[in-house]
């Protein structure tokens, strides 16, 4: 890797790299929170079924 | 438009309009005489900072709201506007800071007025959650947080004139009483920008909104059931 500073280029890409990767890590945060609430409701669907027999 | 419609056409239209924005940056706006290649940044940076404000100002709206009707929904409301704020407004920070660097550069400057004001109201609405999450749930946190919020959107003019009250300034004054100081090619992909920002706020906002109902009602559920 050279020692010259970053043309402006790999500024713009930089930052345009920052907002893509942030709205992605949201939606993985997303995924994982609906994966918690999807097993939390299988739970309670099950513990549902057990208490009506 | 029924909410369960109204979610997958909010993406389709964020994703849309983020597609053609990029297009726009990247193929049709024309390379700035001043600034150069780097100037593409501002087509994000800027509208990603007005969507902040607007994600803050939305808070404030639904706080106030909830300080007239007392209604749970406009608590979690202002509480997940606020969140996207703070995200729209790191990444404010951020886009900034590299577009700092690439056109003045440094990465940040404790002397711009306009800079450190959006630092305070970033931090002012980071304490927020530290407020908020240090009080149980119940109304006197919802009551502390809505003063909280309605307290915060006071800094939101303030941020925004900054650089026009300045005197001394090296940061971009695009806005004016002239109106935009730019082609229209770039108002135009200015704009386009805004729009897919903002469209990707309401999505980010829905979908967060929606999973704080399910959570609600699964905890309302699990109360039910035991």
């Amino acid at each position: 890797m050279s020692g010259s500073p970053p043309s402006e280029w790999q500024y713009v890409a930089g930052a345009y790299t920052v907002v893509f990767v942030t709205v992605l890590l949201w939606i993985a945060i997303v995924a994982a929170k609906l994966q918690r609430l999807q097993r939390q409701l299988a739970e309670l669907v099950e513990k549902a079924r057990v208490r009506d027999g | 438009m029924t909410p369960r419609l109204k979610l997958p056409v909010l993406a389709a239209c964020s994703t849309g309009l983020l597609g053609l924005a990029l297009a726009l940056v990247f193929f049709y706006a024309p390379t700035d005489a001043d600034q150069g290649f780097s100037q593409r940044i501002f087509y994000f940076h800027v509208p990603i900072a007005l969507t902040s404000y607007a994600c803050f100002g939305w808070g404030a709206w639904k706080a106030l709201r909830y300080l007239r009707t007392r209604d749970e929904r406009a608590d979690t409301e202002s509480y997940v506007a606020i969140h996207q704020g703070v995200m729209f407004g790191a990444l404010t920070l951020v886009t900034g800071s590299i577009w700092a660097k690439a056109s003045w550069g440094v990465w940040w400057s404790w002397s711009e007025n306009q800079l450190v004001l959006f630092l305070v109201l970033f931090l002012f609405y980071c304490a927020y959650f530290m407020l908020r999450f240090s009080v149980e749930p119940g109304s006197a946190r919802a009551n502390m947080s809505a003063v909280y919020a309605l307290f915060g959107v006071v800094l939101i003019p303030v941020s925004f004139l900054a650089i026009r009250l300045s005197q001394k300034f090296i940061h971009p004054v695009v806005f004016n009483s002239h109106g935009p100081q730019m082609a229209g090619s770039q108002f135009l992909t200015f704009c386009v920008a805004l729009a897919a920002v903002l469209a990707l706020f309401a999505t980010l906002y829905q979908v967060e909104l929606a999973g704080k109902r399910i959570d609600a009602h699964l905890r309302e559920l699990r109360e039910l059931l035991t």
